[in-house]
Parts: structure tokens; sequence; C-alpha cells
């Protein structure tokens, strides 16, 4: 609960204010208490990863970014009012979306009930990999995480073609 | 270029023990959290780290840039090619329990053997390509601008 209010407290921060620098440094300290609330959640790989590409990379980068541009946000030139109904008008559709959820760590939801079950009970006799989130990852959903590496390995190529300067000399 | 001599010697300090502790979580994360998506980013957060304090030119006479852009695809194909390897042993493509040992069943002492070389190969190779990747677009951003300041 003193999380999530951080994290509010936090966005109304970065809505509030004009400065880019202010931004960037919120926006970290915002992944920072995600990474906390999955922690809480009991959801380590993530939060790990949340911590180290959300607070750690996309900050660095972000302020790449900034160093090339100006330092504070330009004044809007539009009225904020049509962002503003698309925005709440998600929100509340999203909030709507979650009273058809079950109730949180309930066993007999699907999550709980199918192939997740199925890997806790196997993993050891068949991978004989005791962190159970790796197991999935790199073997049993190992096609899957090829995908993901191909994202990235498509990402890294995009930014190179885009951003390398080819030289000639 | 002449920054604060207590950032650069906590820097100094501090970069190889997060190469250290990304090493850590890489090899470490079949028991506890963490794998090569996690690895890669803070070895790629420990070289960015240096290019900060030290400079991009310094960052680069380390880790250069051929190296890094070669990283990229490297990862891809070692994933892929452990594929192509359990193919050639006889199993489905990523299918970890032949790796080592032609024709093995679900659960023998030998298919976890594959397993754990699998897993083991796969998660190199997801490190090579995220810290490549990382790298590449810091180089690609922190290189646009004054390079040598």
């Amino acid at each position: 609960m003193v999380l999530l209010t951080l994290l509010a407290l936090i966005t109304l921060g970065i809505i509030q204010t004009r400065n880019l620098f202010a931004v960037v440094v919120l926006s970290g300290a915002y992944s920072f208490l995600m990474a906390s609330v999955m922690i809480v959640l009991d959801a380590v790989d993530v939060a790990m990863t949340e911590a180290s590409v959300g607070a750690g990379i996309s900050t660095v980068l972000v302020l790449g970014a900034l160093y090339l541009t100006k330092m504070y946000e330009a004044p809007p030139r539009f009225s904020p009012a049509i962002p503003l109904i698309v925005s709440v008008g998600t929100g509340a559709m999203l909030i709507y979306g979650t009273y058809d959820l079950p109730p949180f760590g309930v066993a007999a939801q699907p999550v709980n009930t199918h192939v997740g079950a199925e890997y806790i009970a196997n993993n050891m006799a068949e991978t004989d990999i005791p962190n159970v989130v790796t197991a999935v990852l790199a073997s049993y959903r190992g096609f899957d995480t090829l995908g993901e590496v191909t994202v990235i390995f498509t990402a890294g190529i995009g930014v190179m073609l885009l951003l390398k300067r080819w030289s000639t000399s | 270029m002449r920054l604060d001599v207590i950032l650069r010697v906590a820097a100094k300090l501090f970069i190889p023990f997060i190469i250290m502790f990304g090493l850590y979580v890489q090899l470490h994360g079949d028991f506890g959290p963490g794998g090569g998506f996690q690895a890669g980013v803070i070895i790629a957060a420990a070289i960015i780290l240096y290019a900060i304090i030290f400079g991009m030119n310094a960052a680069l006479r380390a880790v250069p840039k051929w190296s890094v852009e070669l990283m990229v695809p490297l990862g891809v194909l070692i994933y892929a090619g452990v594929g192509v390897w359990s193919m050639i042993m006889g199993g489905e493509y990523l299918n970890y329990n032949v790796l080592l040992h032609a024709g093995e069943k679900i659960g023998t002492y030998d298919a976890i053997h594959g397993q754990h070389w699998g897993v083991f190969l796969v998660e190199i190779g997801v490190l090579v390509t995220v810290t490549g990747t990382m790298l590449t677009i810091f180089y690609s951003f922190a290189g646009r601008g004054r390079p040598d300041d």
C-alpha cells in the first residue's frame, strides 16, 4: 500500500515537472519502486529485471538521449482535453476489467491449475534446476526465449542501422 | 574530462564487483533469481558506468565497438546453435535431453546432464546478445554528441 501510494505520488510528480532531467530521475525511482512491488509479490526474477533494465539501463539511455536535446519540455501546443479523455477512459476500462479477475493468490485460478502446477511438480525430476523460473524460461519454453533474444537482437540491429555513422573514409 | 577524483576511485572500486555480481547472477541463475537477461544488463551497466566516469574513448579502448557489434548476433547464434545441435543428436529443436547422449528419455541421469548443459549454453547466448545490444545502443547514443569531452 505504501509502495503504491509512492508510485502514485511519483507519477503526479512526473506529470507536474517540466524539467526533463527530473523526469528521468523520477522514472528511475518509479522503476525501483516497481521492483520493490515485484519483491512483495514474490516475483524476484521480475524484480531483478525491472531494477536493472527499468531503473538502470533505460535511465542511462534516456539521459544519453537527453544530452542531445533540450533540458526542458516544450509547453503543449494542443489542449490536453483529448489525451486526458483517452487516458481516463482507458484507465476506467482497465479498472472495470479487474473486476473479472480471480481474487489474488487463489489456488483454483487457471494460472495455478494447468501447466504451472505440472512444471513445479516435475521440474526437479526432469531438469534438476531448483529455480523453476529458469527451468521454464530456458528449458520448457526454450523456443519462446529464443524469440525474446531475437527481439533484442532485432532492436540492436535496428538502432545500429538508424544511428551508426557509416564512415567511408 | 578531469572529473571528481572520488567518483573515479569509487568507480574503479565498484566496477570489478559489478561484473563479478553479473557473472554470479548468470551462473547462479539455476539456483537463485537471475539469468542471462539480468546478468547481461548488469555487465553492460558496469561498462556504461566506466564510459560515464572515464569518458567514451577509454570505454571504447577497453570494449571496442566491433566487439559489441559482434556480440549482438553471436548470442542468437549460440542459442540457435544449441537447437541445431540437439537436432543433430536426433532430438527435436532445443530438446536438451538428447544434447549430450543421443536418444535419452526425460528424467534419466543423462537427460538431466543434457538439460544442465543446454540451459547453461542457452543462458550464455542470452547474456552475449543482451550485453552486446545494450552496449551497442549506448555507444550509438553517446557517440553522437561530443565524443570526448
